[in-house]
């Protein structure tokens, strides 16, 4: 097998050039039935930094608007965590997190000006990670501090359903769910989506059959995409086909990654680690049934209950940040009167800004603003 | 670190409850807990040090060839 040749066929000119051909006959036909905006919304900042990066917005017919919704983890979490973090820190108990959470500013300040003032922050690259140098460095007590979605979720909830977490270390978390946030957007009356891009990755764990809520409920189709410009420009295709046909459905574009269950394995570790509650969203307000928790017999891993943290009002963002509009896709970066100028990833003002996974980042990096 | 990538790596030894596997030229241990029936030589997808996936070999050149371009990677 000629492995670079797929792999060159991937991302061949011709191949592109020819779906985008597709997209737009695609397009014309929309246009005569008096379709003239086609806005098509991704939920994932991988997937920003693909069209992003290999600039796909411009590649695309002006009527197709390439939406990017709720997909940075970092920048949801809700300012208390953080601060509930930084007291941690500054109480005397290690703190294991990713390297964006550390520099996200809580209500005042971000853990790392916490680490500055004498806090013990170490970053991690997983929960595993996190037990490893927690037993090696015989540190007394520690919390991790886990955000995530459906991808990272799975991999808290092994070592919790499992009880393999050492004595004096527990989990502040921030686990947040995107069907319900996309449901959420989708239902904003500013929004006329008129399609979806579901994330890959996430869709490893939670399959492409979690996404057909979208065609039954809001009569609009959903991909599952992959990574490479090919897999969003197809599916950008299969979605217009989709409407020009008028059959909206859950596609699967990934498929050589993503099956229509999911890793039903890694859902059993979820549903015996977390319950789903209400979660707060930064900035944006509380999702119905967004979160997951630690269940209460769980509850020694959970430091939110080992040490009485209380959840006070989240504080969304600094004044004139727009990241809450940013993130549900109601406006972009370069129009915040920060993107650039008061905030850049040196000197963020808001998390969409510091998160490699976050908007304002991805476009500051990669202008997707020019 | 990507919360919402994964990260291709090829599995070099299963242990217990973990794997040591190679990614970007360097070893890791990782959680082989997500999925099952893990050996030596399987394409895999890691995610926030956990194997959440296997894919094909051609699926693993692909995603390694995606994430050369993205910085990030090499941070990881």
């Amino acid at each position: 097998m000629n492995l670079i040749g797929e792999i060159e066929t991937l991302r061949k000119k011709e191949y592109y050039r020819a779906v985008l051909n597709k997209i737009e006959k695609l397009v014309r036909e929309l246009r005569k039935r008096g379709i003239e905006k086609i806005n098509i919304m991704h939920v994932c900042g991988t997937h920003e930094h693909t069209i992003t990066y290999y600039g796909i917005r411009k590649t695309l017919p002006d009527a197709i608007n390439l939406i990017a919704g709720p997909g940075c983890p970092v920048c949801i979490a809700p300012s208390y965590v953080i601060d509930n973090a930084i007291k941690l820190a500054s109480g005397g108990v290690k703190i294991y997190t990713f390297g964006d959470m550390v520099k996200v500013p809580g209500s005042k300040s971000s853990l790392l000006d916490a680490k500055a003032n004498g806090g013990d922050v170490e970053i991690v690259f997983g929960f595993l990670d996190a037990i490893k140098r927690f037993k090696s460095q015989g540190v007394k007590e520690a919390v991790f501090l886990g955000v995530g979605f459906e991808t990272t979720a799975p991999t808290y909830a092994t070592r919790i359903a499992k009880k393999l977490i050492p004595n004096g270390l527990t989990i502040l978390t921030a686990l947040r769910i995107t069907i319900p946030a996309t449901r959420f957007v989708l239902n904003l009356p500013q929004h006329e989506i008129s399609g979806v891009i579901a994330p890959g990755h996430v869709s490893v764990i939670t399959g492409a059959n979690a996404w057909s809520f979208i065609p039954r409920d809001f009569n609009i189709p959903v991909v599952v995409a992959g990574f490479e410009p090919i897999d969003v420009i197809v599916a950008i295709y299969q979605i217009l086909d989709a409407l020009v046909k008028n059959e909206p459905k859950t596609m699967n574009e990934y498929s050589r990654v993503v099956t229509w269950e999911g890793n039903k394995l890694a859902q059993k570790y979820i549903s015996e680690a977390f319950e789903v509650k209400d979660g707060d969203w930064r900035g944006i307000g509380v999702i119905e049934k967004s979160a997951w928790e630690i269940k209460t017999e769980l509850e020694k891993y959970d430091a939110e209950k080992v040490y009485n943290l209380t959840r006070k009002k989240d504080e969304g963002f600094r004044k004139n940040c727009k990241c809450a509009d940013i993130i549900l896709g109601l406006t972009v970066p370069t129009d915040c009167p920060l993107f650039g100028k008061a905030c850049t990833p040196e000197k963020p003002d808001g998390p969409c800004m510091v998160s490699i996974e976050g908007t304002c980042h991805i476009w500051y990096k990669y202008g997707g603003h020019t | 670190m990507k919360l919402c990538v994964g990260i291709p790596a090829i599995v070099l030894e299963v242990k217990e409850d973990t794997a040591i596997v190679e990614v970007n030229g360097v070893k890791k241990e990782v959680d082989c807990l997500l999925v099952s029936e893990i050996k030596n030589g399987d394409y895999v997808i890691v995610h926030a040090g956990a194997i959440i996936g296997k894919i094909s070999e051609s699926e693993y050149k692909e995603l390694v060839n995606l994430l050369r371009e993205m910085e990030e990677a090499v941070t990881y």
